[in-house]
């Protein structure tokens, strides 16, 4: 029973000290944290972006990552998709009693990986412990700010008739990775996880140009649901190209045989650009220059024809829709 | 080689269209039997690369929509008997039965629980020994052997506490049935790729002998189901009428008979209603005497009561080619993926899907 999270290490008393001096300070380390005020205090100048996002993937470690990897990724990514660049992160656990002391370590330790390697520092936190059954496992939620440079403006909604879609790599790995690792399904595959911070290059499409359009991470709902949303919000419809959309050979098969569309597979280290299109060769350049966009693509184009569509040029030359995901394709995924 | 890219291959793509462009003279209809080649058909855009000649129906082979309600019916009763596990593939939970669905009824406490394969459902009845748990055998004669495989394992370790409602369906019959009733005039048949891995192409042997009407088993990729018009068309324009395989990778003339064997062994043919085609005589499967102790429905008392349709659905005229989605008034409005009215717009090999999901015959 010693190495498992009891309740009591949620109880605000003297193991829930011991858990947050022990497992998490010592492992996070940054003066904001080793204060143990009630809130971190920093300071600010400039146009602030923030964004929270709660993490509950199940089996909480899969190929390529885990929960915790992901919670620091996720966050990060969703704010350098608003251009910013990422500053801090809170963590919250919601741990189920049972969890091995040595698993939750581990998250904790692949947090800071994380974190270290994306340039963000965890500032404040919170535990909580609930009862067997209350919680799989382990949950968390990240908050994250982020400041967004002079000059950089982009959103959803500003998609334009004529810009050119980027997509930044293959499609499908972090779903299918995670599924493959699913006791119910369990299938044999090389593929890990996408998992992975996005804001170098993200800074280095903005240093390429800083005129980017649309910049979003298609992760629940895949590509597929990312593009309907830009081209609902900026009242645009958006053609791609089938044979333009990259996808792994391993990932096309899991697909098939499970019945899924790649278009609609989560992802958890890739980005879709609009941007104008006198612009795109540059960036796709500093794309291909940074190790998280090697195999990025124009994959379409916007249009200002049948407006909050997205309609797909298929592999044999005809058109067909792309729609949202429609209800629950997948598990758990993030 | 690779199985999957190597069949999407543009390049060879257009060599088949424009083979088919020069073939076809005459204006024919060709049904795609199986849900799994609409939504290739679909997915692809195929009907758009067709020449004007050529229009394609889609047919009843989508497991789902073509269980009848009374069958749903008897599924949703089954679950509300105390101590019941029903265990079923995902497909089935969301289809609306005469008065409530699956996944109503797991919302308001039925214990319905969502398996990958037969052996999960197996094994929920080994680990809950003081429940039954029942399998809601659905499909045609591809799952058919699974489960026979799991009645045999269960009879083999002695799990007491295993059942089947079996609603199972067999194809070859049912297409004579379309073909007797005359309502719809086919000049070409696109055999089902998974059905004839198990059963092969012997079995489709009478479409063309008795009804002239050429038969070519298909795959699923976009490629196998131009290779397989294609070969479709050139025996029109011979004026032949024969069974080929465009599928050789995954279909053999004789079939599967392991299979095959396991289907005999535990099953019999049966006579079983059909969504929107009625009873056809021998084209269901019945456990055989000898496995009638795992009949969910001889082993619980159940009434399911009078079933209803639900009005203004027309999936029964659209699973017998008759009509298509975009006749339908409730298609696209009141009936979408998110609020399904009828089963061929819940199931993800279902017509009314494939066509709201990949925009029909849109153009764009």
């Amino acid at each position: 029973m010693k190495d498992k999270i009891r309740l009591a290490h949620g109880s605000g008393g003297k193991l829930a000290h011991e858990l947050v001096e022990k497992s998490f300070v010592k492992a996070l380390a940054n003066p904001f944290l080793a204060k143990l005020d009630d809130s971190a205090v920093m300071d600010f100048s400039g146009r602030l972006a923030f964004t929270t996002d709660s993490y509950v993937v199940s089996p909480i470690f899969f190929p390529g990552g885990d929960i915790g990897k992901l919670a620091v990724y996720g966050t990060v990514n969703d704010l350098a998709m608003s251009g910013a660049k990422p500053l801090y992160l809170s963590l919250a656990f919601i741990i189920e009693e049972g969890l091995p002391q040595a698993e939750l370590n581990e998250i904790v330790d692949s947090v800071q990986k994380a974190a270290q390697g994306a340039g963000v520092e965890i500032v404040t936190g919170d535990t909580k412990v609930v009862h067997r059954g209350s919680a799989d496992k382990l949950f968390i939620n990240t908050a994250g700010v982020g400041i967004i440079p002079e000059g950089v403006n982009i959103s959803g909604n500003k998609a334009r008739p004529g810009d050119r879609v980027i997509l930044s790599g293959t499609i499908g790995d972090h779903g299918i990775a995670v599924l493959s690792q699913r006791e119910e399904l369990s299938f044999s595959t090389q593929l890990e996880s996408d998992c992975a911070s996005l804001g170098s290059l993200v800074a280095e499409m903005l240093a390429a140009s800083s005129d980017i359009h649309c910049l979003r991470d298609p992760t629940r709902g895949g590509l597929a649901t990312t593009l309907n949303e830009l081209a609902k919000q900026s009242k645009v419809s958006i053609r791609i190209e089938e044979e333009k959309i990259p996808v792994r050979e391993e990932v096309l098969a899991a697909c098939e045989m499970l019945g899924f569309d790649p278009l609609y597979v989560a992802n958890e280290g890739k980005l879709v650009a609009i941007v104008p299109a006198k612009d795109a060769d540059k960036i796709l350049k500093a794309m291909r220059e940074d190790h998280y966009g090697t195999g990025a693509a124009i994959i379409g184009e916007v249009k200002a024809e049948h407006p909050g569509r997205v309609v797909m040029k298929t592999c044999l030359g005809a058109s067909r829709i792309v729609d949202m995901l429609v209800g629950d394709l997948l598990p758990r995924i993030c | 080689m690779k199985f999957i890219t190597e069949f999407r291959r543009l390049e060879l793509a257009e060599g088949l269209i424009s083979q088919i462009h020069r073939r076809s003279k005459t204006p024919v209809r060709l049904m795609e039997f199986c849900g799994g080649h609409t939504v290739t058909i679909f997915r692809y855009g195929i009907r758009q690369v067709l020449p004007k000649t050529i229009e394609m129906v889609s047919g009843p082979g989508c497991p789902v929509c073509v269980t009848a309600n009374a069958d749903l019916d008897k599924a949703i009763a089954l679950s509300q008997i105390p101590e019941v596990i029903i265990a079923t593939f995902g497909d089935m939970l969301k289809v609306p039965g005469s008065h409530s669905s699956l996944q109503k009824v797991k919302a308001g406490g039925a214990d319905v629980r969502v398996v990958y394969s037969t052996m999960d459902a197996l094994k929920i009845a080994e680990e809950n020994p003081t429940e039954s748990v029942i399998f809601l055998g659905i499909g045609f004669e591809t799952t058919a052997p699974t489960i026979a495989a799991s009645i045999l394992q269960a009879e083999e370790r002695r799990i007491k506490n295993y059942y089947i409602l079996s609603m199972h369906k067999l194809c070859p019959p049912v297409i004579r049935a379309l073909l007797d009733s005359g309502e719809v005039k086919l000049h070409g048949l696109i055999c089902p790729g998974h059905v004839s891995a198990i059963i092969g192409s012997h079995p489709w042997e009478f479409i063309a002998r008795d009804y002239g009407i050429p038969c070519v088993v298909s795959g699923f990729e976009p490629l196998d189901i131009l290779q397989c018009v294609d070969m479709l068309v050139a025996q029109i324009e011979n004026g032949e009428a024969k069974v080929e395989i465009a599928y050789r990778r995954g279909v053999c003339p004789g079939g599967n008979r392991e299979a095959l064997k396991l289907i005999g062994q535990v099953f019999e043919p049966c006579p079983t209603k059909w969504r929107g085609i009625g009873e056809v005589p021998d084209s269901g499967l019945r456990l055989r005497k000898e496995y009638q102790h795992f009949d969910a429905e001889l082993a619980f008392d159940i009434d399911p009561g009078p079933t209803y349709e639900p009005r203004g659905c027309i999936c029964g005229d659209i699973l017998r080619g008759v009509k298509t989605p975009a006749d339908c008034k409730l298609f696209g409005k009141a009936c979408t993926p998110e609020y399904p009215v009828g089963p061929c717009m819940v199931s993800s090999e279902g017509s009314c899907s494939a066509y709201y999901l990949y925009g029909g015959d849109f153009e764009g």
